[in-house]
């Protein structure tokens, strides 16, 4: 069987400012990450012929969606032969994903990959909204769909959701705070070497844990910051990637699989996600084993889903992600699994997915200045979503 | 923690789909579809059974019983009047393994629970005829 993403590459990356309530229309955000990354490849717009983003126009929480494949066709006036956007796929990167399948099959030759966000700005300076939440005057909705399972019990977010996971990972495993507290502290400590990460200022586990909770056993630290921020990728054909301005990225493999219930609360196994089942089908595709991987970068939308995937991926055994990561020595950017190099959302900001395969390009070329790995690192893994979202794949260099 | 006093609950849209079990409590009953083939209850409700593919589904009560899998304290205020702490759990009940609901456990502390705790149903009046179920530990 032919490993059909492997005749994608990641070609070009760009990103916009990204930030806390900047003010600025969440068109021309999206705009600003994808004329980079065009430029960035050595294209023109002229040479975009697909388009693929997640999650596109939808009716959605405040600054979810920051702009749909049409609104940017429409700015750019790109000839498509080929586009999708949509939240119905394997996670944020599911739209990668899923370029890199439209690529292969001839759909398109360079694909433009976006996901544009302006929470912070579309939230305002109160506290974090919850999910289904809002009903100006007329008082709030009535519960619908997933949402009323959950909503009139107070569990209004992710956060809740998440939570209860983390805490049957502790029950099950042993797992503790101080041990889940590195995903926040790495983040943090790498954050301070990346210029555009939302919070660089050092803090430490007595810091983490004085923090106020938010939903047992998550704390403020445990949850990532909303901000407003685009990225964007050139997803390439390998023959049309070769004489580009980079170094092609090859993806080697993708995960995409859902098999569990998809569900936050009736999944079979509360210690893990959805995550788990993509995350089995990257190392199905490949000759490649975790010890080969130099760099990863994976979703810390709250601290535990990168726990989930750092055991999902097989860093590390199931249950073991606690002492795994305790301590902070084997995860940091000199240790020997780097992880969320750039900050991860917790500290870089919730640029909800793509932050994550952006740092591992900037990585893997070499691109990382303060906080680039050192040793040269030619395999990556990006991966991103958490609950019954998730979707990863593995980058090469060569 | 106790049970908050009357937290301002978000309703859900009842439909005849799920009608019977937003409003089963009015007779003091939790209740699921039931697959009238092969006995097996399905939740969230669905048209058709996942095992056996048949259509013929019913609501059924059960017996309220349920375990303890998971719980969060939530602290946070998401909406206005619904004021933290209170506790959501994920309860399995006691009929078949898998069929799960997220609830509020009331009459209890945080530092009482564990994994597998026993539970029972017990039903909050809303308007419309909506009763929520909640769960409580079993006593004694």
């Amino acid at each position: 069987m032919e490993i059909l993403e492997r005749r994608a590459a990641l070609t070009g990356i760009g990103q916009s400012d990204v930030g806390r309530r900047l003010g600025r229309d969440p068109l021309g955000l999206t705009v600003d990450a994808c004329l980079a990354a065009i430029a960035d490849a050595g294209l023109t717009r002229a040479d975009i012929d697909g388009v693929a983003t997640y999650p596109g126009m939808m009716a959605a929480a405040p600054g979810f969606s920051g702009a749909g494949v049409v609104e940017l066709q429409e700015a750019l006036r790109l000839k498509l032969d080929w586009w999708a956007g949509g939240p119905e796929t394997s996670g944020q990167l599911g739209s990668v994903i899923t370029a890199c399948a439209a690529v292969a099959a001839g759909y398109a030759r360079h694909v433009l990959c976006f996901r544009s966000v302006f929470e912070s700005s579309a939230q305002g300076s109160g506290p974090r909204a919850g999910i289904g939440t809002g009903g100006g005057r007329s008082g709030p909705p009535r519960a619908q769909g997933m949402l009323q399972w959950t909503l009139p019990y107070g569990a209004a977010s992710a956060a809740c959701w998440i939570a209860m996971f983390a805490q049957r990972h502790f029950l099950e495993y042993g797992t503790t705070r101080e041990q889940m507290a590195w995903i926040a502290l790495n983040a943090r400590r790498n954050a301070a070497k990346n210029p555009k990460a939302i919070y660089r200022e050092p803090l430490t586990l007595d810091d983490y844990l004085a923090a106020r909770m938010i939903s047992t056993p998550f704390c403020l630290y445990d949850c990532d910051v909303p901000v407003d921020g685009a990225t964007a990728f050139v997803v390439s054909h390998a023959d049309a990637a070769r004489d580009l301005r980079r170094p092609p990225l090859r993806v080697e493999a993708v995960g995409s699989a859902l098999h569990g219930r998809p569900s936050w609360d009736q999944f079979d196994d509360l210690t893990t996600m959805a995550l788990r089942d993509a995350a089995k089908m990257l190392w199905q595709r490949t000759d490649l084993t975790p010890s080969d991987v130099d760099v990863v970068e994976c979703y810390d939308g709250f601290s535990f889903i990168t726990m989930a995937w750092l055991e999902a991926l097989g860093f590390c055994g199931k249950g073991e992600s606690g002492p795994f990561i305790d301590g902070g020595t084997r995860i940091a950017l000199d240790g020997e699994l780097p992880l969320n190099t750039h900050g991860g959302q917790l500290s870089a900001g919730r640029l909800h997915g793509y932050g994550y395969l952006h740092e591992a390009c900037v990585q893997l070329w070499g691109e990382g200045g303060e906080r680039q790995v050192p040793g040269d690192p030619q395999v990556a893994v990006a991966a991103a979503g958490g609950g019954p979202l998730g979707g990863c794949l593995l980058l090469t260099r060569s | 923690m106790s049970e908050p006093k009357r937290p301002f609950r978000i309703l859900p849209l009842v439909t005849p789909e799920n009608e019977h079990y937003w409003k089963g409590g009015a007779k003091g009953e939790l209740r699921f579809l039931r697959c009238g083939a092969c006995a097996t209850l399905v939740h969230p409700p669905s048209p058709v059974c996942p095992e056996c593919l048949a259509r013929e589904l019913a609501p059924a009560a059960v017996s309220g019983r349920a375990r303890l899998l998971t719980w969060t304290v939530n602290h946070h205020p998401w909406i206005p009047g619904f004021e933290p702490p209170y506790l959501i759990a994920i309860v399995e009940i006691e009929e078949q393994p898998g069929v799960r609901v997220t609830t509020n456990l009331v009459n209890c502390s945080p530092e009482e629970l564990r994994m597998d705790l026993p539970v029972q149903v017990l039903f909050e009046e809303c308007p419309d005829g909506i009763f929520i179920p909640l769960f409580e530990p079993v006593r004694g």
